[in-house]
């Protein structure tokens, strides 16, 4: 059975299912995001946590068919129940269609790392903020200025009917990734994917703004996916984590679950491996090597080349599958289970 | 012996140390405004120590760090370095030609692996390059010496030839630490030099200073801003607010006891590893103060919580409130400051 086969009765806001998001490069296949299953509830916030390298980032840029040059999704499904309640495979859309941009920004919405990166520089923050309701609305523009005023005050930035006509470069990083979050949330999307939302950013506004996007979402019940490598951000802030390990899910479960009992090899010992705050060590656990590149990955458990458990002749001879290791529980480790996971069309590429 | 509070064992003093930038809007311009970057900062730091200097962005970490190896030169005050002989030199005050002389004995790791290192250098060359410009050895015995130090971070000889391209973020790191202690410093400033790398790469690379510390009694200055990576390496902590110290301390002190509010603030945003944890309900609002035009008084009176009319009139003192514990609050005797929320999961749970 898997994640997302299991369940409760209300139906999610998001549901991924076997996500493939492949870049065709001159050396070969880099399988970014190689069968990815998840899936958010109404009002839920769900986090998806790896290093760099795991696809998580791509995993997000794909729920919003944002992936260009020579990435392509491959194949999988991505649910999503739009505002007026009707079914939508976002990835069977074509990334350029009417409908497409229709679910960007107004069911969907994306908040980036890099704000400086992410507003045009030679716009007002309140013009790209106003174009979203430009695009998804019909207000006239003096309703609209009214709307971006009012948000932006709802993200913490004083003086809104000042700040609405400045430029990016006039804003200090808290306040772009607050006004970020404005034009994230202006068209009061029903889902949220925040990819590394405060990892630019000082630990004191990075718990500003956390508690503001707690605050929001209470009021405006949208769903969150956070996208991070920050275990504590995932610690405080979400019910279900996703551990991503090159390309795939290897763990998923309940938040307190996953800090108390991790079950793959690789969570237990990234776990170990982090300084806990108030709880010091006086070694770190170390995971040897780094992590290996996606190009090409031979078919076996992602995690082989650095497991400590690692089984010759079992975990290079196969992938395992995602499964049932406990209530609320899946890993994908062959010392849980035998169960390999099917080859298809793309497993031979 | 690290760690302790005391100074006879220093080989570093840090007296009244102060850094002014002229806005670049206002060069040549009247009345230019001056940016007071560092403000009046004294520390030292023992043979066989690390003292962490922590605060957000713009609070003058990364300016006091470079004033003191003289990668920018400080407007006042002296930068005093105990040589191998015992003899004291301020470094703020010798040429550059005197300087030169003396790089070989202070060292600076920087954040970003992928831009300190010259992607033009073989791994040979970029460590070799402070040794044979510093010592004049042979190439020989600068082929020798490399390997040694590459080997001390676990890297060997069979890397010699290859250039930065060929490595991961934490091997370069590597190699920026293995350049570092190819000329045997004393003392070694390390920006935010595992703020870039991933997680369990970063555990690698702080094991490693460690071991590297309690073989040759380095010194560190370990600037960052993650406040549980600098829980696991500091000796001492330093925290800094706009240019100025505003608290200093032991590790455990800090942390569970902490005696100036900013230094509260900065513990409760601290996000838990613990999902069963109650979250801090104290947030600091607003940002850091701009240096350009800094509030009066304590630059912290704005944000502060506890904050009187005196804290806005009043430059608050630099003391020592109890012995090795420093505090420039004006109520650091009268405040019960809370410390890092402990954990209610057990230690053994997550670390054996």
């Amino acid at each position: 059975m898997t994640p997302s086969a299991s369940l409760k009765s209300t139906e999610p806001r998001l549901k991924v299912e076997g996500l493939k998001t492949y870049f065709f490069l001159d050396h070969g296949i880099l399988k970014a995001v190689d069968g990815v299953d998840f899936h958010v509830g109404e009002a839920e916030s769900v986090g998806i946590i790896g290093e760099s390298g795991c696809g998580k980032s791509i995993t997000a840029q794909s729920m919003l068919q944002l992936v260009r040059g020579r990435g392509q999704i491959v194949a999988g499904h991505a649910v999503l129940r739009r505002k007026q309640g009707e079914m939508v495979d976002i990835l069977s859309l074509d990334p350029d269609s009417a409908e497409m941009r229709s679910v960007r920004g107004d069911d969907a919405s994306i908040i980036f790392q890099e704000p400086m990166t992410s507003f045009s520089p030679v716009h007002t923050i309140g013009f790209q903020i106003g174009e979203m309701l430009r695009l998804h609305t019909k207000l006239s523009e003096a309703q609209i200025r009214e709307r971006v005023i009012a948000m932006l005050g709802r993200v913490g930035i004083s003086n809104p009917e000042v700040r609405i006509d400045e430029y990016p470069h006039q804003l200090s990083g808290g306040m772009r990734q607050r006004a970020m979050i404005a034009m994230a949330l202006i068209c009061h999307p029903q889902i949220v994917i925040a990819d590394e939302p405060t990892t630019a950013l000082d630990v004191t506004i990075q718990a500003q703004i956390l508690d503001l996007m707690r605050d929001l979402q209470d009021e405006l019940g949208m769903s969150i996916v956070y996208i991070t490598h920050n275990m504590a951000v995932v610690a405080e802030n979400v019910s279900r984590v996703y551990v991503m390990y090159l390309g795939r899910v290897v763990e998923t479960t309940t938040t307190e679950r996953l800090f108390k009992d991790p079950k793959h090899p690789y969570t237990q010992k990234l776990l170990r491996s982090i300084p806990h705050p108030g709880r010091p060590v006086e070694r770190l656990e170390v995971i040897e090597g780094s992590v290996p590149s996606a190009v090409d990955p031979p078919r076996r458990c992602g995690f082989f080349t650095r497991c400590p458990s690692a089984m010759a002749g079992v975990c290079d001879a196969a992938i395992p599958a995602l499964t049932k290791v406990d209530d609320e529980h899946w890993a994908r480790c062959f010392l849980l289970s035998d169960e390999k996971e099917a080859e298809d069309e793309w497993s031979s590429l | 012996m690290s760690g302790q509070a005391s100074d006879d064992n220093a080989i570093l003093r840090v007296e009244q140390v102060s850094k002014q930038f002229v806005s670049r809007s206002g060069i040549g311009a009247r009345n230019a405004p001056v940016i007071r970057a560092v403000d009046n900062v004294s520390l030292h730091i023992n043979a066989g120590e690390t003292l962490a200097v922590v605060g957000e962005s713009g609070s003058g970490k990364s300016t006091l760090g470079r004033s003191i190896v003289r990668a920018i030169d400080p407007s006042q005050g002296a930068v005093q370095l105990k040589l191998d002989t015992g003899e004291w030199v301020d470094l703020a005050r010798l040429s550059e030609r005197q300087l030169r002389q003396l790089r070989r004995h202070f060292h600076m790791i920087f954040q970003d692996p992928y831009s300190s290192l010259d992607p033009r250098m073989t791994v040979f060359d970029i460590i070799a390059e402070p040794l044979i410009y510093n010592e004049r050895v042979s190439r020989a015995e600068a082929r020798r010496r490399v390997i040694e130090v590459l080997e001390l971070v676990g890297l060997g000889e069979r890397h010699l030839n290859h250039y930065p391209h060929a490595f991961s973020g934490g091997q370069r790191q590597r190699i920026g630490i293995a350049r570092s202690l190819i000329c045997k410093p004393r003392l070694i400033v390390c920006d935010e030099a595992v703020s870039a790398l991933d997680v369990s790469v970063q555990a690698q690379i702080l094991n490693l200073l460690k071991d590297l510390q309690q073989r040759f009694g380095l010194a560190f200055m370990f600037i960052a801003h993650d406040i549980a990576v600098v829980e696991f390496i500091a000796h001492r902590i330093a925290v800094m607010y706009v240019g100025r110290m505003v608290e200093l301390g032991e590790t455990r002190a800090i942390i569970d006891r902490p005696l100036h509010p900013y230094t509260e603030a900065l513990l409760s945003s601290v996000p838990m590893t613990d999902p069963t944890r109650e979250r801090s309900g104290k947030r600091l609002s607003g940002e850091i103060a701009s240096p350009i035009n800094p509030p009066s008084g304590c630059h912290f009176h704005p944000r502060c919580p506890y904050a009187t009319e005196r804290c806005k009139a009043e430059i608050p003192q630099w003391r020592e409130l109890e012995p090795g514990r420093f505090v420039a609050c004006h109520f650091a005797a009268e405040l019960r400051l809370a410390g890092m929320i402990q954990s209610h999961t057990p230690h053994h749970e997550l670390h054996k």
